[in-house]
């Protein structure tokens, strides 16, 4: 139990350590660079008129708190942990003055579920058929699978995402290409609504598990080949044991313990990619709102999409490693 | 080293292939420098001609020649590939090394660090870089931006060998010849690695190409280089796609997937070449 205890203790450790490491460089790249971000959005603002100068006053006054750009650097810096501690970003300048955290509150569902299905999809698909090719490494069946696996992962989300739209929006136009469900639904829970939700969902699903598969094919299929020639494998085989018990709970079984590993540590790359293909896809998720959030030139949406994507990532990979111990029970008796 | 290269590329089908592809790619990029037309120029040539001699991959709708423009754009991108490489191996090779060497606390801290930064979601960040240095973004700041990110996860698989190239015994014999920590790190460790070194580098550059091209066909860099990311986001602006004007996206997207597959080929050669057991089943052949 002890040893378990430090096992949670240093996971703990580990995701303290990754949200301050990701809030400080967060806090760096809008703090270091060369121009002011202040003078940059109000002379956005007022080049499309004249404005008394007595108000560009008090806005300049108003960004720089925003901004957390008074007092002393130190000042700052625990102005901005205040901040992020407390989830509270203040109103968003684009969609003024709707509060950032209700943006973001909005737009996580979508998020979420799309990423969460996508990647136990492409995740348990890739182990499957990796386990298998590694373990049947006859079957030509599973070698052409490999060969497809393969050769889709070298490629960008964003082009697999492009060629999918071009695909299905314009020489064979059977599936949604935009958004996340009919515009004229309610949401909720109804038939209709979760159906639409579906179907719209398809085709980002589809694209991120074509280009995630790839990677937990290759390397699942390397480590069952390695655990095929382990002596208990074959003692196993020369016993008898069934082969499907020997593929399952044999080899499957041990190599999975890497792969969930891997899983944690890829969370912030596929991350990275569900963004992407939220834009192509204009699926109304935090990816769409962040570029939405540059190109509307709204900082605070943009730091609080940042803070909360650094947030999230690390717990998921938190949530991941709190479950390792019942895939390896060596770490619980340490 | 010749005979490795010469053998491999007679027996591994993937390096060859891998090296033919590459082969191709770096020729058009080496092309740019006989380019008739200025990288930036626009309006130099007839617009939104399909390919046929002598634009052999057809104009674009700002009057500029697919081919030309794709040298161009297959060099910038190959080099910023190829910097970003380079920056990020040195920071991955300092730390995995002396992680691996030194063990015990240093490693524990320099792995927690590393952890971390696997884990940080980098898109919004680099987002973020963008729009606060908004005109000032150019190509140098986006590859060192990526180099500062892209160096975690090989530096924990170098970290690894190191671990174990620390309990060998030539180690112990340089340690008793009074060798300093930097000499056994640089002089006996760094060979060892330098392998693996090579195969992260392949997957180093797909990676900050690929995040290149995302950044860009969003229009989150610099509009004014010419790299692939840059080439589909001008079509995209002049709907190449709806306009009927296919090769202008066509061309930039097959190139950067060729980029891509060769890459990726001589990575998996090459860690197949690193690994003993896919060695040994590959003589049983």
């Amino acid at each position: 139990m002890r040893a378990y205890s430090l096992y949670l203790f240093r996971r703990l450790t580990q995701f303290v350590l990754v949200v301050f490491i990701g809030m400080n460089i967060a806090y760096a790249v809008t703090h270091s660079t060369p121009i002011d971000p202040v003078e940059q959005t109000i002379s956005a603002a007022t080049s499309f008129g004249s404005t008394s100068p007595d108000v560009i006053a008090k806005m300049r006054q108003s960004l720089r708190e925003l901004y957390g750009l008074q007092g002393s650097p130190w000042q700052q810096y625990a102005a901005f942990w205040k901040r992020v501690a407390a989830g509270d970003f203040g109103p968003s300048l684009s969609a003024f003055p709707t509060p950032v955290s209700e943006l973001i509150a909005r737009a996580i569902p979508w998020t979420a579920g799309l990423l969460t299905v996508s990647t136990l999809l492409s995740w348990a698909l890739g182990n499957l058929l990796g386990g298998l090719a590694g373990y049947y490494r006859q079957s030509s069946l599973l070698r052409v699978a490999g060969v497809v696996a393969m050769g889709l992962h070298p490629i960008p989300y964003y082009i697999v995402a492009f060629a999918l739209l071009i695909v299905f929006g314009f020489v064979w136009p059977v599936l949604p290409i935009t958004g996340g469900a009919e515009m004229n639904l309610a949401p909720g829970f109804g038939i209709a609504f979760v159906e639409s939700v579906v179907v719209h969902s398809i085709l980002p699903v589809a694209s991120l598990v074509l280009v995630g598969l790839g990677g937990w094919f290759m390397g699942m299929r390397s480590l069952v080949s390695n655990i095929v020639s382990e002596d208990y494998v074959i003692y196993a085989e020369l016993a008898g044991v069934d082969r499907r018990r020997i593929l399952i709970s044999y080899v499957m079984r041990n190599a999975l313990v890497p792969q969930v590993t891997g899983l944690a540590m890829s969370l912030g790359a596929i991350f990275n990619g569900a963004i992407i293909t939220e834009q192509v896809f204009g699926y109304p998720g935090i990816g769409s709102l962040l570029v939405g959030a540059v190109h509307a030139g709204d900082y605070s949406l943009l730091l609080g999409i940042t803070a909360v994507s650094i947030v999230a990532v690390s717990a998921a990979v938190l949530l991941i490693d709190l479950l390792y111990p019942l895939l390896d029970p060596r770490v619980k008796i340490g | 080293m010749f005979k490795i290269l010469r053998d491999l590329l007679r027996y591994n089908r993937e390096f060859a292939a891998g090296v033919a592809l590459l082969g191709v790619v770096i020729l058009i990029g080496a092309a740019s420098f006989f380019s008739p037309y200025p990288a930036a120029d626009s309006f130099v040539v007839p617009p939104d001609l399909a390919p046929s001699w002598p634009h052999i991959l057809g104009t674009t709708s700002r009057g500029q020649d697919v081919f030309w423009q794709l040298a161009f754009a297959i060099r910038n991108t190959l080099l910023f590939g190829f910097s970003v490489a380079i920056l990020s191996r040195l920071i991955s090779l300092v730390v995995g090394l002396v992680a691996g060497y030194a063990s015990g606390i240093v490693d524990r801290v320099l792995m927690s660090i590393t952890d971390s930064f696997i884990v940080i979601p980098l898109f919004p960040i680099l987002v973020m870089f963008y729009f606060v240095m908004r005109e000032r973004m150019s190509w140098a700041w986006l590859a060192l931006a990526m180099a500062a990110f892209g160096w975690a996860y090989d530096a924990r698989l170098i970290r690894s060998v190191a671990l174990s190239l620390r309990t060998r015994e030539f180690t112990q014999t340089s340690i008793f010849s009074g060798m300093s920590m930097r000499q056994i790190l640089v002089e006996e460790h760094l060979p060892y690695v330098l392998p693996i070194v090579f195969s992260t580098t392949m997957n180093n550059i797909n990676w900050s190409i690929g995040l290149e091209v995302t950044l860009s066909v969003l229009g989150f860099t610099n509009v004014d280089t010419p790299t692939i990311g840059m080439m589909i986001y001008w079509a995209n602006q002049h709907t190449a796609l709806v306009a009927g004007v296919w090769w202008w996206i066509a061309f930039p997207v097959a190139l950067v997937v060729i980029t891509f597959i060769g890459l990726f080929l001589l990575a998996v050669s090459m860690n197949e070449y690193i690994d003993p057991r896919s060695r040994l089943a590959r003589m049983g052949e």
